[in-house]
């Protein structure tokens, strides 16, 4: 049903879009933790420095992580001394791409979720004996729940999107970074491909719509078991 | 003992406060809304921190301003219900009762879910539950986490009242089983005449008076919170005998008085608490030889105030250490002349009683 080509631009979306939501989730938190609970001077431009990568064009980004992330760059160039990462050009990179243009997404819809909570259960939990820190894990994260899963989800379709950022960074190689957007304008570029540019828009479609459902599937059944 | 040395500056109402209390037994602080109740508590609680001064409960020494102690809440063990019970929704009832249990006794589980009646809500999750079942699971909740201490902040205050009435007999049995201190606030002077041992009142943040419920009930600063209709005397008094062919039963009170009752089917010795309204006094200068009337004393006319319109007058009457009030129109007080010293009888036409059985346990 699905051509060699097209299993392996969709698995390599999958895995990338996935791989870069795991690894925001946890910074994500942090971070929506600090905006949503703290007030210390360069708070507004903490909030603005997460945003930024929702305003500024992917381009822009791409390059950025090019000059900062790549073989030659700063950062880069010390991971590849050190550990032996390197992130331009392969899929790693990808990741990196879309985590960046997605991170936005996930901590605004955590940190609104977080400030819903209302602190008047933290306080009951702490007469309970309970540290700050199983708070924390055992008050605050599980009622944040709907809110992590809508930022994973929102963070997840946009990955999924990343182009620019992407093609800029890591170039367009098949197999290693040609995620289903990618492999799309490829298409698109090549004379007389228009059916398979066709099918690839169509799974596309599909897996946005699947996504959309697994996320409102998920928040219903959380929703269930806070209200009865 | 507990002691509650405070002072807290919270917008325009200052809070200072110097209590202490005994170890045992339910403490009401009783005061309006925005008198500083809550805020009182929640400093205890460590939820709020002190501007300065010491709390010490037993020998635990929670916050100190001047050697720098200031305990988390979470290392006060003082267990605190609150007005809108605050179970996590994401739990359940069981996991709810448990958050705060380190002990994990099966048996004192087993007490304490009996006692509250919530063994068959185990399962639930709090938003299916009532709100007279949430504040069982809140108090359960509380209790499980074995406090030194038990706050009360109105459990009743958000209820309905079918529901008030189906909790107030666990809080009745609770107050009678526990064996911890335990403050509650309250605006309700029927919940404290109910439950509470000691008063402690409470106004714009500072504490007017602070005793034995029975010597702040008739205290002048209680005055405001009776409307002269209402006025009336708290008598604690104990069960002497039942009546061997009437459902009556005798109550002796202190110095050789006994007062007659509807039959109460407890145990001789048994404390109760006795409510007398003014309103259900009436006075006369000789006792008649046949009254439908029981219980008849021989007083002494302690004071007379006259109301502010001065049609009525209120008649604090005394024999021994016992206070009563009646009250009855001028007219009959001119009739009566009544004075200073004056020996009179008081017929008492009706009284509510509580049992206040303490069954040591848990």
């Amino acid at each position: 049903m699905l051509s060699e080509y097209e299993i392996s631009a969709l698995l390599l979306s999958l895995k990338v879009s996935g791989i870069a939501v795991l690894f925001s989730l946890p910074p994500g938190i942090l971070l929506a933790w600090v905006l949503a609970r703290y007030q210390f001077p360069g708070k507004s431009l903490l909030d603005s420095l997460i945003h930024l990568p929702l305003v500024l064009p992917p381009v822009v980004i791409g390059y950025l992580l090019l000059v900062s992330m790549g073989k030659q760059g700063i950062i880069g160039s010390a991971l590849n001394q050190w550990f032996g990462w390197s992130f331009s050009f392969s899929w790693r990179g990808a990741a990196l791409a879309a985590a960046i243009v997605a991170f936005p997404l996930l901590v605004k819809a955590i940190r609104l979720s977080l400030e819903n909570i209302d602190i008047k259960y933290e306080q009951a939990a702490r007469t309970l004996g309970a540290n700050p820190l199983k708070v924390f894990f055992t008050i605050s994260l599980p009622l944040t729940t709907p809110g992590i899963l809508a930022g994973t989800v929102l963070a997840f379709a946009r990955c999924i999107g990343e182009f620019g950022a992407t093609i800029t960074f890591v170039s367009n190689i098949p197999g290693e970074t040609r995620t289903l957007p990618l492999a799309m304008f490829s298409f698109i570029e090549t004379p007389g491909a228009e059916a398979e540019a066709a099918r690839l828009c169509i799974i596309a479609i599909i897996l946005a719509l699947t996504s959309l459902l697994l996320a409102d599937w998920l928040s219903k059944r959380v929703q269930q078991r806070f209200s009865h | 003992m507990l002691t509650i040395q405070i002072k807290k500056q919270l917008g325009t109402l200052a809070i200072e406060t110097d209590i202490h209390l005994p170890e045992q037994g339910i403490t009401a602080l009783f005061g309006r809304s925005g008198s500083g109740k809550t805020s009182l508590i929640n400093l205890i609680a460590g939820l709020l921190t002190p501007d300065g001064g010491s709390i010490t409960i037993g020998n635990n020494r929670v916050f100190d301003s001047k050697q720098k102690i200031n305990r988390p809440p979470e290392q006060r063990h003082i267990g605190y219900v609150f007005q809108d019970a605050r179970l996590f929704p994401h739990l359940k009832v069981i996991t709810n009762l448990n958050y705060g249990n380190k002990e994990k006794d099966p048996d004192q589980f087993k007490i304490i879910t009996r006692l509250l009646g919530i063994e068959p809500l185990l399962q639930r999750y709090p938003a299916s539950l009532s709100g007279g079942e949430k504040q069982r699971v809140a108090i359960g909740r509380a209790l499980l986490s074995n406090p030194s201490m038990l706050l009360m902040d109105e459990p009743l205050a958000s209820l309905d009242t079918p529901r008030k009435a189906e909790l107030m007999p666990y809080l009745e049995q609770l107050t009678t089983e526990v064996n911890i201190p335990i403050l509650y606030v309250s605006h309700s002077l029927d919940e404290i005449l109910r439950l509470a041992d000691q008063l402690i009142l409470i106004d714009q943040g500072k504490i007017i008076a602070n005793g034995p419920l029975a010597e702040v009930w008739s205290s002048p600063q209680m005055t405001p919170w009776q409307a002269e209709q209402d006025a009336s005397v708290v008598l604690e008094a104990k069960l002497s005998h039942q009546h061997p062919d009437y459902a009556m039963t005798a109550l002796a009170l202190d110095n050789n008085l006994s007062l007659w009752t509807t039959r109460i089917d407890a145990t001789e010795k048994t404390p109760v608490r006795l409510r007398i309204y003014a309103k259900d006094v009436s006075l006369v200068k000789q006792p008649s030889e046949q009254s439908s009337i029981r219980n008849i004393l021989s007083m002494t006319v302690d004071s007379i105030e006259y109301s502010d319109s001065g049609d009525t007058c209120l008649v604090n009457l005394q024999a021994g250490r016992i206070q009563i009030k009646s009250s009855i129109t001028r007219w009959a007080a001119d009739e009566l002349g009544l004075a200073k010293g004056q020996t009179i009888f008081a017929q008492i036409k009706g009284m509510s009683v509580t049992p206040k059985d303490r069954v040591p346990g848990l």
